[in-house]
């Protein structure tokens, strides 16, 4: 405790103006980033595999079930973060137990079950089922046992059994395109209905928070394709690349968009609360808003992919850009979530002054605990594609 | 043809699991209602016993930001010592000739507030006690997960320290920056008027320490209380209104410049 203490005395000395009392701890820090962040990227790679699925963009087949994966990975940590924040983190249940029907945040809970539970879980189980029972009978160890019990009994292999898998899973599809926009939707009506905070309370932020999540997790599903074919040592498939990057460009055009015009609409109003964020978004926000945010995750990827759809330079090249533009979306998103959250905290809610986030390494909340909830989802990927390799599965074909 | 293809057992089987969901259905539809109802009566009750309604008003022109009512309420609800956490604080406001307004409240006011600028450059200054507005439509209720922060029937927000998650959302909630994280409890504390006190008929400590009567406690039910007739013989308001969370706390004497 007398750590905190010492590093409010430090936040007090740095007030600039004057801040509420209560202000000075900034009551949400680098978890609450990740969390919206990580759910994003959920939302995001789910978005990309249902193209696939549902709207028969079949030139990305390669990634669905590298996108399924990487969502159900993502998504089993999402949490995670926000439960590390709480403070009686064992009461968390009570979200569950006792949801407060008026609070976004409890509701969330719901959003979230459903998705990882009906959506996610149910879609991949379809999707693999077929191959669980194949898969069994050629496999030894943990890997049989647990395709054993994951076919839950269910152990038909004829067509007639892979149709029903097959209209099932297209069904859950169907179901789950909307319930993604409702996830990630929902978390930015978590902040857009704080009529309290003037640089979260706007209408526009559950869509600019879908938007930004499609772009985050068709990034990393480009990233996550393109490392392992290079860890399989397969050919990338350009032509699903070159997709993805369009996809990509014209998602980050109605980001972009949207974001300018909640931007616009704000500088062209001017309310009580303008002139307080107009020194936010010029002062403490200059280099994580302007450089990280528009700069590198914005502007350099919609430039270079835009030039892309005019000219195209070789396929080694083309492989090399669009990893960095991958890796520079990420980074892009991952200030963009980084500006609403703490960038919302900075000021006081009198419009009067400013408090400062000085980031911490260990703890819970800590830099060091980031790193481990944004790694982890990578490991659980890693795992899952040992266990159910989506190059691996037998195919179907109707 | 359909009756020949279930036989009796099955058809036992759906209609025991078709009154079971249905029930089930029934009973989670008409639960809600209940309640209604229920709360409806209470009114109703509350009304006949006057229940009181619990409110503040603060009269500005009588602040002479002593902070001894900030003191007081560090010690009467064991409010930690550190200058990050307070039920209550004064704001000394100082409108400049110039124009420019500066804010301050160091340490929330206790020991006293000094003006810090200089005679000759002042226009106005005036002191502004803060503290939880008890909203009518609170934010911070509104937006708790588990429902740990509640408005009391005789209209006080309160926090159950037993059920509190402590995730935050309801400070970021109040548009008044009223609440703040307890450290030694680790869920969220604000102003509850004294809650302890009150129902045993005592005023809350900020009310009963101040040397100016800046500060009346009262029912706003009560037409003959010291608050309704401050309310009758003041222009009173209330803070941020426009947020629309229709505080019990009035002020009279509030300039434009505070917010």
């Amino acid at each position: 405790m007398q750590e905190h203490f010492q590093h409010l005395y430090e936040a007090l000395s740095q007030v600039d103006g004057y801040i509420y009392p209560n202000e000075i701890d900034l009551h949400w820090g680098l978890m609450i980033v990740l969390y919206p962040y990580i759910t994003g990227l959920v939302a995001g790679a789910f978005i990309l595999a249902s193209l696939e699925r549902v709207f028969h963009v079949k030139v990305l087949k390669p990634t669905y079930g590298l996108a399924l994966l990487t969502a159900l990975a993502f998504l089993l940590v999402a949490t995670l973060p926000l439960v590390s924040h709480l403070q009686h983190p064992f009461r968390s249940y009570e979200i569950f137990m006792t949801p407060n029907s008026t609070s976004a945040m409890a509701i969330f809970g719901f959003v979230y079950l459903w998705y990882l539970m009906v959506v996610l879980l149910l879609e991949i189980w379809f999707d693999y089922r077929r191959d669980f029972v194949i898969w069994s009978k050629s496999s030894k160890g943990f890997k049989k046992f647990f395709y054993k019990i994951i076919t839950l009994g269910i152990n038909e292999t004829d067509e007639k059994s892979a149709k029903l898998d097959d209209r099932l899973g297209y069904f859950i599809t169907v179901i789950g395109i909307p319930s993604a926009f409702l996830l990630h939707g929902y978390v930015g009506f978590i902040f857009g209905s704080i009529k309290a905070n003037p640089w979260w309370s706007t209408v526009l932020m559950p869509i600019i928070f879908l938007f930004s999540a499609m772009v985050s997790g068709i990034a990393l599903v480009m990233l996550v394709y393109m490392v392992v074919s290079w860890v399989r040592q397969v050919k990338i498939d350009m032509k699903c690349l070159d997709t993805i990057a369009k996809y990509l460009l014209v998602i980050l055009i109605i980001d972009f968009t949207l974001e300018s015009l909640d931007q616009i609409h704000r500088i062209y109003e001017a309310e009580e609360s303008f002139d307080i964020i107009k020194v936010l978004v010029s002062g403490k926000l200059n280099i994580t808003l302007f450089l990280m945010q528009i700069g590198i995750g914005t502007i350099i990827p919609l430039l270079v992919l835009g030039l892309f759809q005019f000219y195209k330079p070789s396929e080694k090249i083309r492989k090399i850009i669009y990893f960095i533009i991958g890796a520079f979306v990420l980074i892009g998103i991952f200030f963009m979530r980084w500006n609403v959250v703490i960038g919302g905290q900075l000021f006081s809610k009198s419009l009067s002054g400013f408090t400062s986030f000085n980031t911490v390494y260990s703890g819970m909340e800590g830099s060091i605990m980031g790193a481990v909830w944004l790694i982890l989802p990578l490991f659980i990927l890693t795992f899952l594609l040992w266990l159910m390799p989506p190059w691996k599965k037998v195919e179907f074909h109707n | 043809m359909g009756t020949n293809r279930i036989n009796k057992d099955r058809r036992k089987f759906f209609q025991t699991s078709a009154a079971l969901i249905g029930g089930t259905l029934a009973f989670s539809i008409i639960k809600p209602l209940e309640l209604l109802a229920q709360s409806k009566n209470e009114v109703a009750k509350d009304e006949k016993t006057e229940q009181p309604l619990w409110g503040m008003g603060v009269d500005i022109e009588k602040c002479i930001g002593c902070g001894k009512c900030v003191e007081a309420c560090k010690l009467e609800n064991n409010v930690p010592r550190e200058p990050f956490y307070f039920r209550t604080w004064i704001e000394q406001y100082t409108v400049k000739k110039d124009g420019d307004v500066k804010i301050e409240s160091p340490n929330g006011g206790i020991g006293g507030l000094k003006q810090s600028v200089p005679d000759e450059d002042i226009f106005k200054s005036f002191m502004v006690p803060k503290l939880c507005n008890h909203c009518t439509d609170a934010p911070c209720v509104q937006a708790c997960p588990v429902g740990a922060t509640y408005i009391s029937p005789d209209g006080v927000v309160l926090v159950d320290e037993t059920y509190c998650i402590g995730c935050s959302y309801c400070i970021q909630a109040c548009p008044y920056g009223a609440r703040f994280m307890n450290p030694v409890t680790k869920v969220a504390d604000k102003c509850t008027f004294c809650y302890h006190r009150i129902s045993k008929g005592l005023e809350p400590a900020c009310v009963e320490v101040c040397p100016t009567d800046a500060r009346i406690f009262g029912n706003l039910r009560d037409k003959k209380s010291d608050l309704v007739a401050f309310m009758q013989k003041h222009p009173t308001e209330v803070l941020k209104r426009h947020l629309n969370t229709s505080p019990r706390v009035f002020y009279n004497g509030l300039s434009s410049e505070v917010r």
